[in-house]
Formats: C-alpha cells, structure tokens, sequence
C-alpha cells in the first residue's frame, strides 16, 4: 500500500496527482476486479476517482457504472440496460440532504411531520428493495449530513419542525433497514461531516458551481470511507495488531525506567494517554481484533510492564509476546507464521519512526500508521479503517478466546513424539453438513477472507451463497471442529457443481487456524460420501494460484485425485474416480455424532 | 509576484492536473486548448489554482473567467 493513499493523506495532493497516480497503481499486478455502481444524488465524478485511487491501493480495480446528475432513484426504479450489462458487484448511492425533497413547514401537525418522514424514507426504502430484487448485490446508502443552516438555531435539534431533527429521524428509519436487511450498509457521511467540520464541508461554492454536495478536499475522505467499506466485504480487513511496548503502550522505558516509573494511569496527562490507548484497543479486542506484542525488550522486562496496575492491558489479552532482541521485522513475519495469518493483515504500531520504516521495507503489505503523538494515536489508528465493520458474526467475539486456544495446542502437541497421537488427543468432533440458513453469513464472510487456504478464490455475497444452498445442482458442505480446547466454529466450505455424473469442485477453502488436523480429509470423505449416494462417479478439482494460496498448491495429488491437466498460469485440474468406491482417508475427527476415534 | 512569476507556478499546477509535461500555458489559452480541460476538470484546476496561490477564488469570478490570461489577472489581485 501506498503512504500517499494511508491516512491522514493529503488530499490536496491526491486531488493535483490524480492522473498520475492512478497511472502508476494501474500498473500493481493481481488486482481483484469488482464492478461499481455509483449512484448519485450530486455530483459524482471527483468521488468515483478518488475512489478509484484507493481501491486500486487495496488491490482491488474497480469497473464503474455512473449515473448521470441526481439521477440515482430513476436508474434504480427502472429498467436500466447499461447498469445490468455492468452487472455491479456493490452499488453505492451517494444521496445527501440536497436529496431531501420535502422539509416539515412550521404550521405541520406531529402527525404530518410524521407522514412526511415516511414519505421520504419510503422513497429510498422502495429504491433498496427495487436494486437488491434486481442485482442481488451488497448495497452501501450515505446517510444524511446536518443542513448547513438552522432555521430554528438550537431548536433545529430537538424541534419536530426542525431539519436537524428531520435529518435525524430519517438517519434512524434508514438504521432501522440496515439492522433488518442483510448487504446493508449505510456510509456515515454524517459523521464525516462532523468531523471534517461542516462549515467547511458545506462550502457552497461547490454545490452552486458543480453541484457536488460537498467541498471538494471533503471528497478524498468520502472516497476513502467508502472504499473501506468495499474492502472489507472482500476480506482486505487488517485482523491483528504487532505492537511496541516502550512510548507505546506506557510512557518511558520498562527495562531503565522500572515498571514504578512508567507514564501510566490517572496522576499524570501522559499517563492518563496511554491508559486511554490502552483502554482502546482492548474494546477492539472485544470486536476480534487480535493483539500481540512486537517488542525489543527483556521478556521479563515486558511482562513486568505489562502487570502494571493501572495498565487496561494485561499480559493474557495478548494471543503472541514477542520481547527479544531480534529485528522487529523477524518477530512480526514469526507472529504472523504462528498465528496462520498473512503479515499484511497486520498493522504494526510503534512510536520509533526507523522501526517503521524497517517494517516497511522488510515486510511489505503490513499497515503502519504514523504513530507521533500518544494524543493522536487513538485517532490515527480509528481515522485509518482498518478494522471497517461489515460482517460481524459470533466467531468475530470468539475470535481471541481461539487463537489463545490454538498456542495451547502447540504446546500439547510438542509433548507428542507422534502426530496422530497428538491429533487424537485432541478429541475432535466436527459437524459436516449442506448449508444452513444460520451460517450463511460465516459462510460468506469466509469465501471473502479466505486467501491462503483457498483452491479457487471464488468469492460470494451472502445471497448468492443462499441461491447456491436451495439449488438441487449443487452439492454445499461446511464444516465446523470443536476439541476440547473449544469450539472453532464453521471453518471450511466447499461447493460442487453437479455436472452430468460428476461433481466439479467450484470452492474449497478452509480457516488456516485448523491447518493440520485432517478436517480436509474429513470434508472430502463427506463429500465423497454424498457423491456416492447421488450416483455420481467423478469428482473433479479445480487450483488456480494466486499470490497467496501456494501452500494448496498440491491439495488435489495429496486427497489421492490424479492430475489431468495443467496450463501455463499453473492453473490444474484434478480428477478422482469414485465410481468403484472411495477409501476414507481421515481417523481421527468423530464426524457428525458418530464414533471414529482411533486409528 | 510578477505575471512572469504567476505564469511559471501556474504551468506547473496545469501540468500536474492535466499529468501532460507537455503543457504550457499562455495569456490566451482555453480549455479548448488542452484536450482534458472539461467542466469536472475545470473544478479541480480551480481548487489546484487556490491552494497553489493560497486564495479564494470567488464564484462570481469563476463564472466569468475567458481565458487563462484572466485567471492570473485574478490570481495577481488576490494570491500570494
């Protein structure tokens, strides 16, 4: 990623580089194409740019549909040819308050206020049906920005008659959709309004010269925003935090200073900063992020530090503490390896600007935010978006509680002189079965996050997994494994097509946190299994390489299939005769209720 | 600042916005001139040629802007 396109980017520059820049990040290669429809209510051309810019900054190159002027309720409601040959991954609608069409007059009863906020809110609510009925995609919605003047002054706010409370009431009704329907997602640009200071962001000069709802240095924000979003539900989410302890995580240095001495708790305003960052990333714990310390200090030193009373942070929050005297950049790569995570979704903080730019050359792909000021930075790393909220299932609040699970399984699994020894004293039990309606959406989000462990990279929005599910052409399995150091909720999906008598393996793809422990061989013997049952005689496999997934790269040849074809890309297709039986290759999960411990 | 001045950093901004080194601007050039130069990549100009001369350029002068000579006359009134 580029430091020009990570917060806090200069929009002025990027407005002046544009062309430029989007030269030079047309170049990355293996970018993800996804089709956007932008929708809007104003102006839009400066948006789709600046947002070009930072999808291709994620990786992701971006194909746009965009309306013509305010045009965004007629290209929803009616048929559109243009925007159904696009056949849009996401729409974003860009509407703001200049979209309002109708305000309440100081004479309007409750009850007409009333009928007037259903009004405006029914206009959008049928423009959301109407485009999920038609696209079947994930739909982004701004929400509506504060007016710019007060009619009322302070009464604007609490006022039935005011347009602050109008834009209020309706932001509401629009939450209330997004909590009930699922690939909703409201874009808040009034908070980033507020934010960005809404004197400044109403300028009008550009509402009546170019009709963009917005000053023109708001717009590299609003594009950043939104491709938050658009990242996250393709999985570029950041999931782990690498962080320094020294000017970090406490003020002075543990190992000189001694744990008494450290800026930490209430008595001071430094110590009161750190408490308070500390106190932060805790609550994102809460939401899954994972956090591990990278730190060049004694280990003892840290875990002194770590214990210190008024700290928010303890030593047990941490899933990996890595306090040694190696290179940051050695430590973070161990982490990520022990972890199963890429070192991209990473985010490594750390106050000391030649750390950084260690990390940025060694390890590319990790997120360095700039860490300058401890008042800062809650608000470097929040203003970032690197933890964008889309998806949030049960296995997110789980998500540290397993990870701590998994460094006990090494340490288990290091008192076995014999693998399978240590697999079944695992005591593993999965449930293998088709789709169900309560894990559709970790299903998705799956298909989205899963890069490493993925045969086909196919991605899928949560209906089109559900479209799959109630299809009688496909065959759809997940699998969930619980041991007895927990539950590691649903972590492999497959989906076969059914092609005359045989079964082409479309998506395969598993949560690199239960690498090694025979639940593909699990998922295959089912597989095979209903393969079986359904007459099928061949199952054929499917790898197509990326830059991630190379450690599948031969999952076909080791689940006994036979290669059949191979291109010059390294993409191969597998092939396994099931027509005469099929040996069940794994003993060690007891699937589906049924006894098969023991080897 | 001379006109001379005002000319040199403003070739610069037109060059950066319109990613053409090629550029170079003169009292009596148009955005029929540079093939780029459309009423969305008229704004951006606009707000390149603000934070370049550290101004405001009013409305009322932005509407009624021929040609380039006249937009140094306003940045000569009004930038730094």
């Amino acid at each position: 990623m580029r430091k020009e396109l990570e917060y806090p980017f200069d929009s002025q520059y990027l407005l002046r580089k544009k062309k430029s820049l989007r030269r030079e990040l047309l170049q990355t290669p293996n970018l993800m194409e996804k089709h956007i429809a932008i929708l809007g209510g104003s102006t839009t051309h400066e948006v789709k740019n600046m947002l070009e810019l930072f999808l291709l900054d994620q990786g992701i190159r971006p194909v746009f549909y965009e309306s013509e002027y305010d045009q965004y309720w007629q290209d929803a409601m009616f048929p559109n040819a243009e925007l159904e040959a696009l056949a849009p991954d996401v729409i974003y609608i860009h509407t703001t308050n200049r979209n309002i069409t109708a305000w309440p007059e100081p004479a309007d009863s409750p009850e007409q206020v009333d009928a007037l906020l259903e009004q405006e809110y029914g206009r959008f609510a049928a423009m959301w049906d109407k485009l999920r009925e038609s696209y079947k995609c994930p739909i982004i919605q701004n929400n509506f920005e504060y007016p710019f003047f007060r009619l009322m002054g302070n009464q604007d706010a609490s006022n039935i008659h005011g347009r602050v409370n109008f834009v209020t009431r309706l932001n509401m009704k629009f939450y209330e959709y997004a909590q009930t329907h699922d690939e909703f997602y409201i874009h808040d640009i009034n908070y980033l309004a507020g934010d960005y200071g809404l004197e400044k962001w109403a300028d009008q000069f550009f509402w009546h010269m170019y009709k963009y709802a917005m000053c023109m240095d708001a717009i590299p924000r609003v594009a950043f925003s939104v491709a938050n979003i658009i990242k996250s539900l393709y999985g570029k989410n950041k999931k782990a935090f690498a962080l320094d302890l020294d000017n970090t995580l406490w003020g002075g240095i543990v190992g000189d200073d001694g744990v008494e001495n450290l800026a930490l708790g209430q008595e001071t305003s430094m110590g009161q900063a750190y408490t308070e960052f500390q106190a932060y990333l805790k609550e994102l714990k809460k939401l899954g992020i994972l956090l591990n310390v990278d730190s060049k200090n004694d280990h003892d030193n840290a875990i002194a530090g770590l214990n210190h009373p008024d700290g928010a942070l303890k030593p047990e929050d941490f899933i990996v503490i890595k306090a040694n005297w190696d290179p940051k950049s050695v430590n973070l790569v161990q982490m990520a390896q022990e972890l199963s995570l890429l070192p991209e979704s990473f985010v490594f903080v750390d106050d000391n600007p030649a750390e950084r730019e260690i990390i940025r050359q060694q390890v590319p792909g990790v997120a360095i935010p700039p860490m300058e000021k401890v008042e800062n930075y809650i608000t470097v790393i929040d203003r970032s978006g690197f933890f964008e909220l889309t998806k949030f299932t049960g296995d997110d609040l789980k998500r540290n509680e397993q990870y701590k699970e998994n460094v006990a399984r090494a340490q288990l699994q290091s008192s076995f002189a014999n693998y399978d020894d240590y697999l079944l004293s695992l005591e593993m039990s999965a449930t293998i079965k088709p789709f169900e309606s309560m894990y559709m959406a970790r299903i998705a989000q799956l298909t989205n996050k899963s890069n490493q462990f993925n045969l086909t990279t196919k991605r899928y929005t949560q209906e089109e997994i559900e479209k799959t599910a109630a299809d009688e052409g496909y065959v759809t399995l997940y699998g969930k494994l619980t041991d007895k150091f927990g539950d590691n909720g649903v972590v492999a999906v497959v989906i076969g097509k059914i092609e005359d008598e045989r079964l082409d393996i479309i998506l395969w793809l598993m949560s690199c946190r239960v690498l090694k422990r025979d639940m593909e061989y699990a998922m295959m013997d089912l597989l095979a299994e209903k393969c079986r049952a359904q007459g099928l005689k061949e199952i054929r496999g499917y790898y197509y390489p990326t830059l991630k997934n190379g450690m599948v790269r031969d999952f076909y040849a080791l689940q006994g299939f036979e290669k059949i074809s191979e291109d010059e890309e390294g993409n191969t297709v597998w092939k396994l005769d099931i027509s005469q039986g099929y040996e069940k290759k794994q003993h060690v999960i007891a699937v589906n209720g049924q006894e098969e411990h023991g080897a | 600042m001379t006109r001379e001045e005002a000319f040199v950093r403003l070739n610069k901004v037109f060059r950066e916005v319109f990613d053409d080194e090629s550029i170079t601007v003169g009292e009596a050039t148009t955005s029929e001139d540079i093939e780029d130069w459309d009423s969305f990549e008229h704004i951006n100009l606009v707000v390149a040629v603000e934070n370049e001369f550290s101004f405001k350029i009013p409305m009322g002068k932005v509407v009624t802007m021929k040609n380039v000579g006249e937009m140094v006359d306003i940045i000569l009134e009004l930038g730094k």
